[in-house]
């Protein structure tokens, strides 16, 4: 598997307008910033964890890189083509190479379509001339690779748990091989034992399949396991990235130690003596987010070059980046 | 003598297709000032059996056994005596701040309500009492805060006036469902905190229910570790996680992810979570356990000692040392 | 039961070949089932089923036929005219003779035309523009629903009246203005349902494998929208047999020999002082049986596919 870059996002700016309530027609709307200003870099086979709390934008930021969401501005760069400047029909053809599993199973699926015509769906939508009988063991060879017994494939969504369901949302996703897959918490509405089952599921078709993985989830434990890189937003802000290991053994930005310091770990010896970072304040609001640095009204380390001066991301060794002015 | 004893609870719910038992034969106790967290995924009854006993079943629910309030019977109770009990004696605390807040009502009234109600205080008293009560919890600018309605707090801080509001008649049990499950994991950390501060302060049991290990870890005093309806395991936080004696725990240890660990793979638990419609008769776990012997699809092994610390239960065919 | 190790999978899937796959319980399967526990619904849709059949077999037991007056009656038909098997005039005759068996019939057979194809229209039109209003979104779904909400506002009675005043009475008259009035409740309702469609999860993910906006609409958002359609056409119906009914006791339906339960009904109503009870008992009872049939269907059908059931 090569080692090459297969995207590149630059700057990324998805913003929403939002009409305040009991606004005029002629009101001007505010401006949510829900993803401001995110760059990344991914690699073929490589997973990227991308990870944050309620209103970091992780969710947006997603949906804009594959276009579901109009992006404000920013690259997105698959393969070498900009993915925001293509036109529809182009933009569709690409969309079998990057694919996206959902954080509802059981929503993912159309109810009124049984599991096999779900799973085609990708291959009828772009090899319409397939003829039935190979599109029949396409979905057949995919359903075993997910671990769902083909013989089912005439049964209804409804009639499968939350992990069966994802694993049908993983195979839609797989059927036409695609190069990169993005998980929008995937397992956060899963039971802890089935979540684990669809984690290592993800882990051996990467292996297998030689795919990228961007992983979206609010549950670092989780990040933590299957991703080589992770990065942390906070209010539609890069805040850190780095690999997954060094990020959690030296987290360089208050927020991420913060985070990190919170995230229960199943030992009642270590939680018990556990010194947690605890930050005050509540989220501020995306439509007005604080001037300079978004994380300086919660911060410990504020001063005032925070507030008057966005932290650049900046280097701090071996592919470990950081934007803050007074970090570790 | 504990502060709740709860001996061979059941719960059965009648339906179009039968009769559903949700909680079979469940017994703990819980002490005074002491957390007791009860462990379990979906279908695993955990939630019914608190429901069970503060009479919060569905009208076609029906429980069986013995609920003992410091001695005195409160299974069964209707009317008076059950109001007399909620809020008072057993208060509890919900997973959706935002759904358990009545969303039309400000904060004041709603708090004032349960002052008014239980304790026949006036209205004027009751809102400097619940003003008192959100500074406990540390809401900031109380005074101002309390005229404001549900939606105009952030999640966490709902969380907070749920515990203020679950307090005001200083119970001496809270029973906590879920409460750190739709809250971000700083949030969490802030009110598991919080918690426990209140525990230390007023000296409440509590009854923490959860999915999460990681949260109990760190906040009880003992486990129970609860599957279709059953109890699995039962004892201290440190025996259960330091020496898991039944297949289901350490298959649910081994299949959490940790933060600080560096393991490749995840030790998963094959099969589905229980059809409740569809159990057997003998124990829950059976269909997805590594160690199931014929035995084990017939009778439901009794809750006995696990050999280790004491007070430390299991409810298993199959002996300890067999468990590799 | 689901094994979830993937070797274990693979061979068991080698040895099902040859074995077939397990029919699903779509939803309309389980809708369907729901149906039939529904008792009032049941014996509404066998009492429909029959009164439709009597409609298309009646004329074969009809002694006497729509138009034909007997003259033996006439003018006397309080004493004469009372049904009865002997004359053939199984549920009697109207003032001038003619019988009314065969008027019911007639009746029955051009109120639930008007009704069911007043609604088709209604449903075909209303669904289509709604689903394109509610899945466009915007600017285009403001203007189109403006423009419902203003011939929301137009007072349709008086408009429908001027029009066969006008235009002359006659049935294609008729459909074309019931069916103009009712396809704008319908298209909200569909707006209202497309809207809360296209925000769920799998047309999100249709969008993210590529699916086109018209295959969207076509595949994922219509099957979906068919369950609360289904229900107010069903629930439409009786609204279009009111309104023609309405216009026809106006004395502006229908044409004569042509004749309708609302027409069927005016006259008798004006009749009953002459202790000819007959005349107005039978168009009414039929009306009203029917519409009774017609709302206990809806009802059922909405209770069938209410997604809390699942």
């Amino acid at each position: 598997m090569s080692n090459e870059t297969i995207m590149q996002v630059e700057d990324l700016k998805v913003y929403f307008k939002v009409t305040p309530t009991g606004a005029m027609p002629w009101t001007k709307p505010h401006i949510l910033k829900a993803v401001d200003g995110v760059s990344f870099d991914l690699k073929a086979g490589e997973t990227l964890g991308i990870v944050g709390e309620s209103g970091c934008g992780k969710s947006t930021l997603a949906r804009g890189i594959i276009r579901l969401i109009p992006a404000e501005s920013g690259q997105v760069l698959w393969l070498g083509q900009d993915l925001l400047k293509l036109d529809n029909k182009e933009m569709r053809s690409r969309r079998q190479e990057v694919q996206m599993i959902f954080q509802d199973p059981l929503a993912s699926l159309d109810p009124r379509m049984n599991i096999g015509e779900i799973i085609a769906e990708p291959v009828k939508t772009h090899h319409p001339k397939t003829p039935t009988a190979e599109v029949k063991k396409m979905v057949e060879e995919v359903m075993v690779k997910v671990g769902l017994l083909p013989n089912l494939v005439n049964r209804y969504p409804h009639e499968f748990s939350g992990g069966q369901c994802q694993r049908i949302g993983i195979a839609r996703a797989l059927i036409l091989k695609p190069k990169l897959i993005i998980c929008d918490e995937p397992v956060s509405a899963l039971d802890v034992s089935i979540q684990a089952q669809v984690v290592n599921l993800l882990k051996e078709l990467q292996e297998e399949m030689g795919l990228a993985l961007i992983f979206i989830a609010h549950d670092l434990s989780v990040v933590k396991h299957i991703s080589t890189r992770i990065m942390v937003l906070y209010l539609g802000n890069m805040v850190e990235i780095a690999d997954s290991a060094d990020l959690y053994n030296t987290p360089r930005h208050p927020y991420t130690q913060a985070l990190i310091s919170a995230v229960p770990i199943p030992d009642p010896l270590i939680e018990k003596n556990k010194e947690l970072i605890l930050i005050k304040g509540d989220l501020p609001s995306a439509i007005n987010p604080p001037s300079g640095c978004v994380f300086r009204t919660r911060c410990p380390k504020a001063q005032d070059i925070c507030a008057r001066d966005r932290p650049e991301f900046a280097d701090a060794g071996n592919g470990h980046k950081v934007a803050c002015h007074f970090h570790d | 003598m504990s502060l709740l004893e709860v001996n061979n609870l059941s719960v059965e719910f009648a339906t179009q297709d039968g009769a559903v038992r949700a909680v079979n034969n469940v017994s703990f106790s819980v002490d005074e000032g002491k957390t007791l967290a009860i462990v379990g995924e979906s279908g695993s009854g955990k939630s019914q059996t608190v429901f069970a006993m503060m009479g919060l079943l569905a009208a076609n629910g029906k429980a069986t056994g013995s609920v003992r309030f410091e001695g005195d019977e409160v299974l069964g109770l209707t009317g008076d005596a059950l109001n007399a009990i909620r809020a008072q004696k057993m208060a509890m605390i919900f997973q959706d701040p935002m759904t358990s807040l009545n969303p039309y009502m400000r904060i004041s009234d709603q708090m004032a309500e349960v002052l008014v109600h239980h304790n026949g205080l006036s209205k004027s008293d009751a809102i400097k009492q619940s003003i008192r009560m959100l500074d406990a919890v540390k809401i900031p600018e109380s005074k101002n805060r309390i005229r404001m309605f549900p939606h105009e707090f952030s999640g966490g801080m709902r969380q907070r006036v749920m515990i203020a509001m679950s307090l005001l008649c200083q119970p001496k049990l809270l029973i906590a469902d879920e409460p750190t499950t739709a809250l971000d994991v700083t949030v969490q950390a802030q009110i598991m905190r919080l918690l426990a501060e209140i525990q230390k302060d007023f000296g409440t049991a509590i009854i923490l229910i959860t999915h999460d290990l990681g949260v109990v870890a760190g906040n009880s005093d003992d486990t129970l570790v609860m599957y279709g309806g059953q109890v699995m395991e039962v004892g201290t936080t440190e025996s259960v996680y330091a020496a898991p004696t039944h297949p289901y725990t350490q298959g649910l240890m081994s299949a959490v992810p940790r933060v600080d660990s560096e393991l490749d793979k995840l030790v998963t638990i094959p099969g589905n979570p229980p059809n409740m419609m569809n159990m057997p008769t003998g124990c829950p776990f059976t269909p997805r356990c590594r160690f199931a012997i014929d035995k084990c699809l017939k009778t439901m092994p009794e809750l006995i000692h696990s050999g280790g610390d004491a007070g430390h239960m299991r409810a298993c065919n199959i002996p300890k040392e067999d468990l590799v | 039961m689901i094994v979830a190790d993937k070797n274990k999978i693979a061979e068991m899937a080698e040895n099902l070949t040859g074995l077939d796959a397990v029919d699903g319980r779509s939803l309309w399967a389980d809708a369907r089932r729901r149906f039939m526990h529904n008792k009032a619904a049941v014996v509404s849709l066998v009492i429909l089923t029959l009164i439709v059949l009597f409609s298309f077999i009646g004329p074969y037991f009809a002694v006497w036929s729509n138009e034909e007056i007997d003259w033996a009656v006439m003018g006397s038909a309080a004493t004469l005219g009372m049904p009865s098997f002997e004359t053939g005039h199984f549920f009697g005759t109207d003032d001038l003779g003619r019988d009314i068996y065969s008027r019911v019939i007639q009746g029955t057979q051009i109120s639930l035309m008007v009704g069911v194809v007043g609604a088709f229209i209604a449903v075909s039109v209303g669904t289509l523009y709604g689903a394109v209003a509610g899945y466009v979104g915007g600017r285009t779904d403001q203007i189109m629903m403006r423009i419902v909400d203003i011939l929301m506002a137009i007072p349709f009675m008086f408009v429908l009246i001027l029009m066969l005043v006008v235009f002359g009475r006659s049935i294609g008259m008729l459909f074309i203005g019931i069916g103009l009035l009712a396809w704008l409740d319908m298209s909200r309702i569909v707006r209202g349902q497309t809207l809360s469609i296209k925000n769920k999860e799998f047309i999100e993910a249709a969008r993210a494998t590529g699916v086109s906006g018209f295959k969207i609409i076509t595949r994922h958002i219509v099957p979906n929208l068919l369950g609360v359609v289904a229900v107010y056409a069903t629930l439409l119906v009786p609204g279009m047999i009111l309104t023609e009914s309405f216009i026809s006791f106006l004395g502006l339906g229908v044409q004569e020999p042509n004749t309708s339960w609302g027409a069927l009904i005016s006259e008798g109503a004006g009749t009953i002082r002459y202790d000819t009870e007959w005349q107005l008992l039978f168009p009414l009872a039929f009306f009203v049986v029917s519409l009774f049939c017609f709302y206990f269907i809806g009802d059922g059908l909405r209770d069938a596919l209410d997604p809390k059931d699942r």
